[in-house]
């Protein structure tokens, strides 16, 4: 074992055992007053008019008039309002403000407040996005981005197989639930505007700020506070309450905190998307796989948020762990009058590799085969192309990681016992997630930044990687201190803010020990050869390795800058009577390289595990006439320690050639390849063909052959 | 009206509306930061405090119901050897990530040692089943709370 695995005590742990650390609900400058936002209840109209009822002194409303530059909520299209000006787009979609001293108060001026709409005819799904004419959401179009790409000679392997095996399958929204609703506190001094709180980047905020203020940067700050989870949902979603609040303080001239109750926040902050994937493969006369035909459809709701993005990494994902020479790959991210999808762990992975994997399992099926070795066979190695045919520079240790599942689940044994009694099921997966931004993202778009400074023997970081659960603010202290030689407790690092802290980029796509602590690692080497110096700083931005290539108009070469790797076994037993889904235990073997901790690598896989559970079999979240029907925790129901079965993981250790002290991304992965495993396995309980998640105990009983 | 009641050892008299909620009494008028909001409806168990030695939601407590009673929050408990012993086993067993639930975890791991000082996992699952956490799958806080009862054996 490395020792830099070895566990120590988390710097953030005493200030939350002991409920001290403040997060953003419970901060509370000095004549702070409160706002709520007031939001679209249609999900597609005009605003005809708006009528306010008399405000009492002390009480604001914040709107579209009061944004001094420009009405956008920077992403990667400028299609989103800070506030609706004249139409609205989907059920929760901000109208205003009302900011004042008292909650009560606020809530009978918002009681009061009259709007009238002359309703369009709203898109509400995929499919009736693929079948809409004008007026469109986003352009002239039904979908914010459509892409393509190819691998070898489609057209002729077509022509060539012998036989076809297709397959559709559905994804349904999931909501990131983390237990500390967004939440934001801005302050105002007359030059400065400050915004803290509850966030994954904060420079995304800044950017925010920029673009509807007008402002330069030094008169912008953002502090992140404790954070209470995140997911992807504090990635892009913050930017609108931060520059909310921000509109608000700078208006009434008072700290202003703006907190979401839980039901405002599911209904209005951004889900998992949901898809439509289809999947063809052609086989020749000797049942090999020679080409693939997959189709990528998501539902991107009403503005463009990350939605290209989510798809790109979906329709990579969607190729799976295998080498298929021949490959026609499409997408397509639907624009529809739905609340706006938007980042989760695993950004479009978890749908993807869902749909991958039942299709190998189907196929696997239909030609009596084993489900891993059929896999195995077309397993990526060292030195094959990917989808996008980048070249695979590293080991790629899937035939090691196939077998330790195999021996930790008995998956062969229990695959062929289970074949004969009923209700009981086995099912597998395999899947990586790329870390790092896609392509030539790191170098091209988010040119991260990293600083730390030596004051005598004490050292400091520097970066806008935020702590939100996974550990930050100890796994950078350890890779510095590693490096530095020096005792942990040397190193210090806090919460990022803005006003010194660079731009390392987002708090995202597994990529903060990767790219973030590998700078680090550069910046202490540097440091460790100048340490006679007394004090000093070093700043490091990153440099896109020479060996990988990208062509982001075709996707074609490295994909990812690096991949972790994995597989799950589920194994269930369904209810007779209640049609439930037991779930008898879950085995999970990864190549994250080399872990920064092992305590908190453990805290990620099981974490990310039991969430892929809930994705898999628990959260209904369903979207009637573009309203969430499920939007408490009392309909949106989460697994709780009685809905978590026996988690066995382990690591294989293959160290990254990339990442410091040889570790790979963590974050996510652990969540991407639950589902297919869960749904492989009530297949062969049951003996029908799962196609959609979450898996409902109705779907079983429609589906079950006693 | 007024309420009278014990907050962590101390009475402590408020001026509040009956139907305020105690949760929001607690975080507004008491400072009380440990006790989190996380949904408001006796779902989450973020806002966990003890209520004359039971476990309460404090968010579906209507003030006026609190009139007379002991309440106790993790700025009162993290004073005891039995946190202390709650805090070594969520240490070493890695129980703490984002740390929002983790109050209401510590609070539920006392109401569940202190009525049952030698759980088994199973019973430290269904202990805590009223709480969520969206970071850790659950595991690790169980382990936490089974070192805890091991590190503050005699305690509870």
């Amino acid at each position: 074992m490395s020792k830099i695995s070895e566990s120590i005590k988390r710097y953030d742990f005493e200030d939350k055992i002991q409920g001290k650390a403040i997060y953003t609900p419970d901060f509370h400058p000095e004549g702070m007053i409160f706002a709520k936002t007031f939001r679209s209840k249609v999900s597609r109209a005009k605003i005809l008019s708006l009528q306010l009822p008399p405000l009492p002194k002390g009480y604001f409303i914040v709107d579209h008039h009061d944004i001094p530059a420009k009405n956008i909520v920077p992403v990667v299209f400028e299609d989103q309002p800070v506030f609706a000006v004249d139409e609205v787009n989907y059920i929760g979609e901000p109208i205003l403000l009302v900011v004042g001293p008292e909650k009560r108060v606020i809530l009978e001026i918002m009681n009061n407040i009259s709007i009238e709409y002359q309703i369009i005819q709203p898109i509400l799904s995929i499919e009736e996005a693929e079948t809409c004419s004008a007026p469109f959401i986003f352009n002239n179009k039904p979908y914010f981005v459509d892409y393509e790409y190819h691998k070898g000679n489609f057209d002729d392997s077509v022509r060539r197989a012998k036989r076809v095996i297709s397959d559709e399958f559905k994804t349904g929204y999931q909501e990131q639930a983390y237990l500390e609703t967004q939440s934001m506190v801005a302050t105002y001094d007359g030059h400065t505007v400050c915004v803290q709180g509850s966030m994954q980047c904060p420079y995304y905020i800044v950017e925010a700020l920029k673009v509807a203020l007008g402002w330069n940067e030094s008169r912008i700050r953002v502090i992140q506070m404790p954070t209470g989870g995140a997911f992807g949902g504090k990635e892009e979603f913050p930017s609108i309450p931060g520059v909310h609040a921000a509109l608000a303080a700078i208006k009434s001239k008072r700290p202003v905190k703006l907190v979401y109750d839980r039901q405002e926040d599911i209904q209005c902050s951004s889900k998992r998307h949901p898809s439509i994937i289809s999947i063809k493969s052609y086989l020749d006369e000797n049942d090999e796989i020679i080409a693939r035909d997959i189709d990528v459809k998501l539902d991107g709701g009403a503005y463009a948020g990350l939605s290209s993005v989510v798809l790109q990494r979906s329709i990579f994902a969607a190729a799976g762990c295998y080498n298929i020479e021949n490959l026609f790959v499409r997408g397509t991210a639907y624009a529809t009058n739905n609340v706006v999808s938007g980042a989760f762990r695993g950004f479009g992975g978890p749908q993807a590799f869902y749909a991958i994997e039942m299709h190998m399992e189907n196929i696997a099926k239909q030609l009596k085969k084993d489900p891993i070795e059929l896999r195995r066979k077309y397993f990526v190695k060292q030195g094959d192309t990917s989808s996008t045919q980048g070249t695979f520079h590293d080991p790629i240790v899937l035939d090691l990681i196939a077998n330790e599942v195999i021996a930790m689940s008995d998956f062969k044994s229990k695959r062929l016992r289970f074949e004969s009694e009923k209700l009981k099921g086995i099912g597998c997966s395999i899947f990586y997630h790329g870390c790092g931004f896609t392509g030539a993202g790191e170098a091209e778009l988010i040119k991260p930044s990293v600083r730390i400074k030596k004051e005598k023997s004490e050292i400091e970081i520097f970066i806008s990687s935020t702590e939100i659960g996974q550990g930050v603010l100890t796994t950078m202290r350890k890779i510095v201190s590693s490096t530095l030689e020096i005792p942990i407790d040397h190193v210090h690092h806090n919460y990022p803010d803005s006003r010194d802290c660079p731009d390392s980029g987002p708090t995202v796509a597994s990529r903060t020990v990767l790219i973030v602590g590998r700078l680090l690692q550069d910046c202490a080497i540097e440091m460790k050869k100048r340490w006679n110096e007394e004090s000093f700083e070093i700043i490091q931005s990153y440099v896109y390795p020479s060996h990988l290539r990208w062509d982001n108009q075709i996707f074609k070469g490295n994909a990812y800058p690096d991949y972790s790797w994995g597989a799950n076994v589920v194994e269930v037993e369904i209810n007779a009577d209640t049609y439930e889904i037991d779930v008898k235990g879950i085995w999970a073997v990864y190549d994250i390289g080399i872990p920064i901790d092992d305590k908190i690598v453990k805290g990620q896989i099981e974490g990310g595990i039991v969430q892929g559970l809930g994705y898999a079999m628990m959260e209904v979240l369903e979207s009637k006439k573009g309203k969430l029907s499920q939007d408490t925790f009392t309909t949106y129901i989460i697994p709780s320690s009685l809905d978590i079965p026996p988690i066995y993981s382990k690591l294989v250790k293959n160290p990254s050639t990339i990442g410091p002290f040889g570790a790979r991304g963590l974050g996510e992965i652990p969540l991407v390849g639950v589902a297919p495993a869960l749904a492989c396995a009530v297949q062969q309980a049951i003996g029908t063909n799962i196609t959609k998640i979450p898996i409902t105990p109705e779907d079983i009983m429609k589906g079950v052959q006693l | 009206m007024k309420i009278d009641f014990v907050l962590n050892e101390e009475k402590v008299s408020v001026e509040v509306e009956h139907s305020n909620r105690l949760l929001d009494v607690l975080r507004d008028d008491l400072h009380q930061i440990s006790v989190k909001e996380g949904c408001g409806e006796g779902e989450c168990g973020s806002c966990s405090v003890l209520m004359n030695g039971k476990l309460v939601n404090s968010c579906l407590i209507a003030i006026a119901s609190v009139d007379g009673c002991h309440i106790l929050t993790l700025e009162g408990y993290r004073k005891t050897k039995r946190f202390e012993a709650i805090r070594k086993g969520f240490e070493v067993s890695g129980s703490v990530q984002c740390g929002f639930c983790t109050p209401g975890f510590v609070l539920a791991a006392e109401a569940l040692l202190s009525e049952n000082p030698d759980p088994s996992a199973l019973e430290v699952m269904k202990g805590i089943e009223g709480n969520l956490c969206r970071c850790t799958g659950y595991q690790m806080i169980v382990a936490g709370i089974l070192e805890a009862k091991e590190i503050g054996k005699g305690l509870w």
